[in-house]
């Protein structure tokens, strides 16, 4: 089957759904591949790249008409998706929630169209989620663009012109994103803290040496829903955070949102008044501008100025960072091409049983599939869940076991008391009493010298060797054959017990 | 010629050098001075009874004394660490016959003038010694078989094992009475033999049951049989030292058993009773619906993680013995180490083979034994440790042993690596481990699965590093 590349036409995307390497490994799978001129330009990889990685280089008009199968990055618009016919594939971002016509456009098509941004949150999925690496790109570019319009350093320096204090940085919404940018914020030397709805989150925020904003609110309420996505808190929930950002606003020089609600507008978090309270150069990057922003004052795409504090709410950060998002995307795509292809044969099966491509797939043989019936599982472990009971270690014991055990080994002490001779019980006195002694002091060995104790034991074990030295002086040559035998056999043991005991302790250094 | 009084005191002086011995091994600081009383002990009962007790034959006692001495030493020389369990089982089996020997040559001492009941208390005796040292002989050969790989791991499972135990139990006790009924007629070698071969089958039935997993429970409980053969075989004799040896070495090996049994939460009988990993069948099955994607990485992946951690947690199973993999790890440990990573040993006591397996293999590759930790010690530090990486082990780091009551080594105690930010788990192939439990660690998220030969694949991470 033939893969096309179009060059993507939205104005200002420079991702490509592609790369030379990625587009290698395609080849591997049994499939060609071909890619429109310049579609890798913006994001540096040139025509002559494709062609050595194997790949034709064609124009839009063959690629739409010719591919079996189409990787894109943004969804079709305009007159793209017009040539789609029964029997293509298209694989790509679409929003098919908030792009219903265009979902009905392309099921009448009779194409089969998968929509990266519906691939299930579970973790087999991972390798196949565009949402986060894409989510990871910005979160990290979000801190460049702030860095770009922060007139400070990150980190803290003493220098001979005296000293700078480091930047401080809240990030909000402890997402993919929001954790690439802690990370990034991180290593450039800014003091980071993290607030979340999501209670679990605290430890990856932890994790990566940032502080996590508690909020003090007496409800244990947990802003985890389905998919690993937050959800709308209650109204006393959402008071208590505004109050703690109120208060943080005053402190911090950069602000990073990322508060998303699936198929909801973003929610407001930070008011205008907040903004007025920030100091003079500071920066606001809004993640969730796209959603209509979590600042009051974000606009789409634009870089705002208000009392001093620049709110940047670019839509595109990802595209800002193209090679590296195009080639995490074109991997991601990769790894979904490689479930659809399970032969390995250059030949695609849309397989609806499988839960990830069932997920994915939004229409099929002029059949709506979206939306799909809705996955449950929680990226993060479920918190209902008590940690499953712990299997009693020790049952408890009748008491009556060993009693009638101690009765009964005590009436056989005597039963043996009453018939053996007394030369008897004076080694079974001896015996039961080295019983004892040797449980004493075996119950201090340190677990570590487990196996030179067995060896050292063995060798003492061989002390049977008396036995043979008593029988070996007798008259009886055959005796005396099989005492010099078992002689031959102690000694073995006995040297050998020893010496190796010897060099295993010597082995033992602090 | 010495007194009699001088032997005995001799003795004396033995056992009490024996005790201190074991005491000695308690800990590391002492061991060197124990091992040496054992040996003084063990000079000192030789020399006592050479000189004290022997009349004649002086000449063939001391070469097979030289012979079996040069041979002992020449082996624990020759012999590699990775193949001490192997070396230990088969010292055993030499004590189990050398049981059986004096037993027999007591039997037909033509000297011995007992009567009664004490000729009654005798012969029971010598029935005794005879048929715990051909236990320990037959079972401590086919325990060398196993682990030196000469007979697989499998345990062997007959139809109707226990019955057939019984039934060699029942026959033994019979065999018993009519060798004390003939012997008190002067006969009595014919059910002698016929016992000695029913126990040495017995032996060997009942270390073919048990199961790879089991050998440290095994190693150590024929230790302490080779203790109580020569205890039977001090009482044969009227020998006290060998009576308080081979108490004292039974006991120490008894303990050892019960050690071992706790630390996987299994019945001694139940171990004994074998077939371990056999009857789990069905909840293997039910397992797989928790399996999900594992994540592998590579050597260089690694590296680079190890290099980023703080907090490094090494865990060696059976799987870095059989690679031979210990020098290369502490090659690691010392790499990460110099870059100010506090590594640490994580050993769970039934890894490997025999009890303390892992801490010989570790202290012969010169780690430091006060980084290596039992896993009592550090089970509650896994939270802090950011990679675990763990050897060629299996069901000891299974967590389902916690969660999951219907698995077969559930309440086993084990290293909770999983609650450490990574594990990294080295292994061949995806195969079970000894007790046929999947394990849900691999598919854990925060699990990577390093794929080959342990030793080769720790040497490319040693070169990345």
């Amino acid at each position: 089957m033939r893969i096309g590349v179009p060059k993507e036409i939205h104005a200002g995307e420079r991702r490509v759904a592609t790369t030379p390497e990625v587009a290698a490994q395609l080849i591997k799978l049994g499939f060609s591949v071909a890619v429109e001129e310049d579609a890798g330009a913006a994001a540096s990889y040139s025509n002559d790249a494709y062609r050595e990685a194997g790949c034709e280089i064609s124009n839009a008009s063959n690629i739409w008409a010719q591919s079996d199968l189409i990787f894109k990055v943004r969804a079709p618009q305009g007159s793209e998706a017009d040539g789609l016919r029964a029997g293509q594939t298209l694989i790509s971002f679409l929003w098919p929630g908030q792009n219903p016509e265009l979902l009905q456009q392309l099921t009448a098509s009779g194409a089969t169209v998968m929509a990266m941004d519906s691939v299930p949150r579970i973790s087999r999925a991972q390798k196949m989620d565009a949402l986060s690496s894409m989510a990871n790109i910005a979160g990290y570019r979000a801190v460049v663009e702030a860095a770009q319009h922060f007139g400070r350093f990150f980190t803290g320096q003493i220098t001979a012109a005296g000293k700078v204090a480091p930047a401080k940085v809240m990030v909000i919404g402890a997402g993919v994103a929001g954790l690439a940018a802690i990370g990034a914020a991180k290593s450039m030397g800014a003091i980071v803290r993290a607030f979340d709805t999501r209670p679990e989150v605290k430890e990856q925020v932890e994790s990566m040496d940032a502080e996590f904003l508690m909020l003090d609110f007496e409800d244990d309420e947990d802003g985890a829903g389905a998919g690993g996505y937050a959800k709308t808190m209650s109204k006393e929930f959402i008071e208590a955070e505004m109050a703690l950002f109120a208060e943080q606003a005053k402190e911090v020089d950069i602000i990073i949102t990322t508060a998303l609600i699936p198929g909801k507008p973003a929610p407001e978090l930070i008011t205008a008044e907040m903004v007025r309270s920030m100091k003079n150069g500071s920066i606001i990057v809004d993640l969730a501008a796209e959603q209509g922003g979590n600042c009051e004052l974000t606009e789409a795409d634009k870089v705002v100025k208000a009392n001093g504090v620049s709110i940047i709410g670019y839509t595109d950060l990802p595209s800002r960072l193209a090679a590296q998002a195009s080639q995490l995307y074109a991997t991601n795509l990769r790894h979904l091409l490689t479930d659809l292809t399970p032969e390995k044969d250059g030949n695609i099966d849309v397989n609806m049983d499988d839960e990830v491509i069932r997920g994915a797939t939004v229409c099929k043989d002029g059949e709506t599939t979206w939306p799909p019936p809705a996955p449950k599982l929680s990226a993060a472990p479920p918190k209902a869940e008590p940690q499953a009971a712990p299997v009693p270690v020790e049952e408890k014991r009748s008491v009556a076991g060993p009693v009638i055990g101690m009765i009964a080994g005590g009436l056989a002490l005597l039963g043996l008391g009453a018939v053996a001779p007394e030369s008897f019980m004076a080694h079974f006195t001896v015996f039961v009493l080295a019983c004892f002694v040797g449980y004493m002091v075996i119950w201090n060995v340190s677990p570590a010298l487990h196996t030179p104790l067995m060896s050292v034991t063995n060798a003492i074990s061989s002390i049977i060797v008396i036995g043979a030295l008593l029988q070996i002086s007798s008259a009886d040559t055959t005796i005396m054959w099989i005492a010099a035998a078992t002689i031959l056999i102690t000694s073995i043991n006995i040297a050998g017990g020893f010496a190796v005991t010897r060099r295993m302790l010597e082995m033992f250094r602090k | 010629m010495m007194s009699e009084g001088i032997v005995t005191v001799s003795y004396i002086i033995a056992t009490i050098l024996f005790i201190l011995a074991l005491g000695g091994l308690s800990n590391q600081e002492t061991a060197r001075r124990g091992n040496w009383y054992g040996i003084i002990g063990m000079g000192i009962a030789l020399v006592a009874t050479i000189v004290g007790v022997v009349e004649r034959h002086y000449e063939i006692l001391l070469v097979a004394l030289v012979l079996g001495g040069a041979i002992g030493v020449l082996l624990a020389r020759r012999v590699q660490m990775t193949q001490m369990p192997e070396l230990v089982a088969i010292l055993h089996s030499l004590v189990g016959l050398a049981a059986v020997a004096v037993g027999f040559a007591s039997f037909m001492d033509p000297d011995k003038h007992y009567i009664g009941v004490e000729l009654t208390i005798h012969n029971i005796e010598i029935y005794l010694g005879i048929l715990i040292g051909a236990v320990t002989f037959s079972g401590s050969v086919i325990a060398f078989g196993k682990l030196s790989g000469r007979i697989g791991g499998k345990p062997l499972t007959l139809p109707a094992r226990h019955w057939l135990n019984l039934g060699l139990l029942l026959a033994a006790i019979w065999f018993g009475r009519e060798f004390v009924l003939q012997a008190a007629a002067g006969g009595g070698m014919e059910p002698l033999v016929i016992m000695t071969v029913i126990a040495l089958l017995f032996g060997m039935h009942m270390v073919l049951a048990i199961g790879g997993a089991d050998m440290p429970v095994v190693v150590s409980m024929l230790n302490s049989y080779s203790g109580w053969a020569a205890s039977a075989t001090g009482f044969m004799l009227g020998n006290d030292l060998l009576i308080v040896t081979g108490a004292l070495v039974g006991s120490s090996g008894a303990i050892l058993s019960y050690i071992m049994c706790r630390a996987m939460n299994r019945k001694f009988f139940s171990v004994i009773a074998g077939g371990f990993g056999t009857g789990g069948g069905t909840s293997v099955s039910a397992d797989g619906e928790e399996q999900g994607e594992i994540v592998a990485i590579d050597a260089q992946e690694t590296a680079a993680l190890l290099a980023d951690a703080k907090e490094v947690m090494i865990i060696p199973g059976y799987g870095m013995a059989v690679a031979q993999a210990q020098h290369t790890v502490f090659e690691i440990t010392k790499a990460l180490r110099a870059k100010k990573i506090n590594v640490r040993f994580g050993i769970h006591p039934v890894a490997g083979r025999m009890p303390g397996h892992m801490n010989v293999l570790l202290a012969e590759a010169r780690v430091p034994y006060d980084i290596v930790f039992e896993m009592d010690e550090i089970n509650e530090d896994f939270p802090d440790v950011d990679v675990s990486v763990v050897i060629g082990a299996n069901d000891i780091v299974n967590p389902s042993a916690l969660t999951d009551p219907n698995s077969p080594i559930a309440g086993m105690p084990v290293l909770e690596c999983w609650k450490g930010r990574t594990s990294i788990v080295l292994k061949r192939s995806m195969a079970t481990g000894y007790a046929g439990v999947q394990n849900p660690l691999f598919f854990k998220e925060n699990t990577r699965m390093l794929f080959g030969d342990a030793k080769e694949t720790l040497d490319e991470v040693l070169k990345a590093l």
